[in-house]
């Protein structure tokens, strides 16, 4: 790989832009399309097919036997409230490869010291969260428990196209939300996308393992995402598999 | 702290920036269970340090053992690795997968 591919793709990724390096498998001849080019490319429709997924794969071409290198964004995890659950799940979001940030307008509680390596904004949600850019590749969660912070920060995440939204709170709590969020206006189809109670149901119950919960539910959704047509069918099986051995 | 995939091609960045002869894998190809994705990368030097993974830690070595030779000779390798057997003691996959590994070197 040329050393100007290899800086041009890192300059994308840290803009969280998704592009693809197509390699000539017989020559080594290799090329780097940025997501917004590829429109203009040859390989189009693979290349196009390629980012939708986000998986890399070899593709036959006029040019040969190709392999498409797919990078998309690392996904992001926007946390409402800064509370003790927050501070385990924050770790865990990182460790996983994504990038954190914690929402919660309560200073006492979005203070550096309770949260040292993750991005922390003292501010409420409707100011916050349109610069987060909470897009395709986001998982957004609300854990206040505290309705003037959490429904508004639900209702911009229903407006965005993030993959994952959950929210703190047993089935009454959750009902009585569902509720709030129809007097406004939101559609039962968008508020059914709310995972509610949140997490995978592991019998979980102190802080920890109610964040392992959740981030285990948001790597299931992750992965399925990535093989759901937009139409909402599943995509079909990849060829080659590569489950974990 | 474990390294992304990110963290990777930024040290293969870095470490061609500040004049270490670098290779970079990929995965390209896998057959049956494999324990890395398409698309995994792994970054060699010269002395064989390495970052990231192609594999569960099963074909590494050999890996970077190519990937030595890679960077001394400039020309690009596609390298391939399959179910363990008896030679797979030394190198193999023992998940019974195979995969192919594209190696080249960063100029």
């Amino acid at each position: 790989m040329k050393l100007d591919i290899l800086t041009r793709l890192n300059t994308e990724r840290a803009a969280r832009r998704a592009a693809i390096v197509i390699t000539n498998v017989e020559n080594g001849k290799q090329r780097f399309v940025k997501a917004a080019d590829i429109g203009n490319d040859p390989l189009r429709s693979a290349l196009a097919e390629h980012l939708r997924t986000g998986k890399s794969g070899m593709a036959d071409s006029a040019e040969g036997r190709v392999f498409l290198t797919v990078y998309v964004p690392a996904p992001q995890l926007v946390i409402t409230g800064a509370v003790h659950i927050s501070q385990a799940l924050a770790p865990i979001g990182n460790l996983l490869g994504y990038d954190v940030t914690i929402v919660d307008p309560r200073t006492a509680f979005a203070s550096l010291e309770r949260f040292p390596d993750v991005k922390v904004i003292a501010e409420w949600p409707d100011q916050a969260l349109p610069r987060l850019n909470v897009d395709r590749y986001t998982a957004f969660v609300a854990l206040t428990h505290d309705p003037k912070i959490d429904d508004p920060a639900l209702t911009h995440a229903l407006s965005r196209d993030c993959f994952y939204i959950g929210a703190l709170g047993s089935r009454k709590t959750h009902a009585r939300r569902v509720e709030r969020l129809k007097a406004q206006g939101l559609s039962e189809a968008d508020i059914s996308r709310i995972h509610a109670p949140i997490g995978l149901d592991i019998g979980a119950v102190s802080p920890a393992e109610i964040a392992v919960a959740i981030m285990a539910q948001i790597t299931e959704r992750l992965h399925e995402a990535a093989e759901i047509e937009p139409g909402g069918t599943r995509a079909a099986a990849p060829t080659a598999v590569t489950a974990a051995s | 702290m474990l390294a992304t995939d990110t963290d990777i091609l930024k040290a293969a960045e870095d470490w061609r920036n500040s004049g270490r002869e670098v290779a970079l894998a990929t995965v390209v190809e896998t057959w049956g269970s494999a324990p890395r994705p398409v698309g995994s990368n792994l970054v060699i030097d010269a002395e064989g340090n390495f970052l990231g993974s192609v594999s569960g830690g099963c074909v590494e070595g050999a890996v970077v053992a190519e990937a030595l030779d890679v960077i001394e000779s400039g020309k690009p390798k596609m390298l391939e690795f399959g179910v363990a057997d008896e030679t797979a003691w030394q190198v193999g996959l023992s998940c019974g997968g195979t995969i192919r590994v594209f190696v080249e070197k960063v100029e």
